[in-house]
């Protein structure tokens, strides 16, 4: 990854962080935020299979997906949407510090990124223990008792089918978890970086990288939360 | 880049589009509960639509990058869009097919 490539240049402070293929720091810039946007491309596309995947197969079974999704806590949902797109705003103004040369701001602005980061995944583990005790984790154990709406007139097999919304549920909420721990694996070495000083003005890319994986993932969650929160709010 | 308006402009747009996000966040909960029929999914993605863009074009800076930046950008939604819409269609029209491997045997959804 291009962020992770630029904390290793030797020696960067300041103007010395110029690698020797560039010819200038906005040319080196506009080459590191190409490159990453190509690997979001990438991105978009893995997240993309999965998406299809949820689109198909609600498509399919549109009764047992609005039923599964009605057992999600949108409120839950919501919070965790609120609090990503703090830290989307937390990490834009690191950026701006680095920007305007606020080196205290710089470390302030990313902690609070991890910690917002670190509160969205507090939610989706509270989230995730009340799946397993309702036994709504696809596999053996899985159970769904349909509610008073779903006589099961339409689609015989509804219960089974609600175990495709959960098995989405769990690979789309898991990866885009998985991203999330790595965004804040990556905050923490900058944090640490800029704290040494490392980045101002004329040179932080890898501040300005990493915000557009973050703001990225923020983006996934983005589809994510009406996706599988909000479907169920006409289940019967 | 980013640079092009002063830090006190920038700061702004930051305040507005955080403040924009929420209100939107807000909004799709609200309106998921008026029920639109089949415009119900319609409304929740072209606000969560809208959400991305405010993202893409303010907190990514990419209505200051580059023409190539922004083309790479598009073409992943393109594409992503390619993906979804052909493969729907296909699915629609073969959707008889996904009985066999599922469930054996099944009454296709009515109306679907």
């Amino acid at each position: 990854m291009a962020s992770l490539a630029d904390t290793h240049t030797p020696g960067a402070h300041g103007h010395s962080s110029l690698q020797h293929q560039f010819d200038t720091m906005e040319q080196q810039k506009e080459s590191s935020t190409l490159g990453m946007w190509v690997f979001l491309v990438t991105e978009i596309m893995f997240f993309g299979g999965l998406f299809l995947a949820y689109v198909a197969y609600r498509t399919r079974y549109p009764e047992a997906f609005a039923a599964a999704s009605h057992t999600l806590d949108v409120t839950m949902g919501a919070v965790n949407t609120a609090v990503l797109i703090c830290s989307s705003l937390t990490m834009a103004l690191a950026i701006w510090c680095a920007q305007t040369n606020r080196r205290k701001g710089i470390v302030l602005f990313l902690l609070l990124t991890i910690l917002l980061g670190a509160v969205f995944l507090g939610v989706k583990a509270v989230e995730y223990a009340d799946k397993f005790e309702h036994h709504h984790v696809p596999g053996a154990s899985f159970q769904f008792h349909t509610e008073g709406g779903h006589t099961g007139a339409e689609d015989p097999n509804l219960a089974q089918h609600t175990q495709l919304f959960f098995s989405l549920y769990f690979v789309m909420t898991g990866l885009h978890a998985t991203h999330m721990i790595i965004g804040i694996a990556i905050l923490g070495f900058l944090a640490f970086y800029a704290w040494r000083g490392r980045y101002d003005r004329e040179y932080h890319n890898p501040l300005e990288m990493t915000g557009l994986y973050w703001h990225f993932v923020d983006i996934v969650w983005i589809f994510l939360f009406p996706l599988l929160y909000l479907l169920g709010a006409h289940a019967s | 880049m980013a640079e092009h308006d002063s830090p006190e402009k920038t700061l702004r747009t930051y305040i507005l589009v955080f403040v924009a996000l929420l209100v939107l966040t807000f909004a799709t909960v609200l309106v998921a509960r008026i029920n639109f029929g089949a415009m119900n999914d319609v409304v929740a993605m072209a606000i969560a639509v809208t959400k991305a863009l405010l993202v893409i074009l303010f907190f990514m800076h990419v209505r200051h990058s580059t023409r190539a930046t922004k083309l790479t950008a598009l073409a992943g939604f393109f594409w992503l869009a390619l993906l979804i819409g052909i493969t729907m269609l296909d699915f629609k029209a073969l959707g008889k097919i996904m009985d066999v491997p599922l469930q054996g045997v099944e009454a296709p959804v009515p109306g679907k």
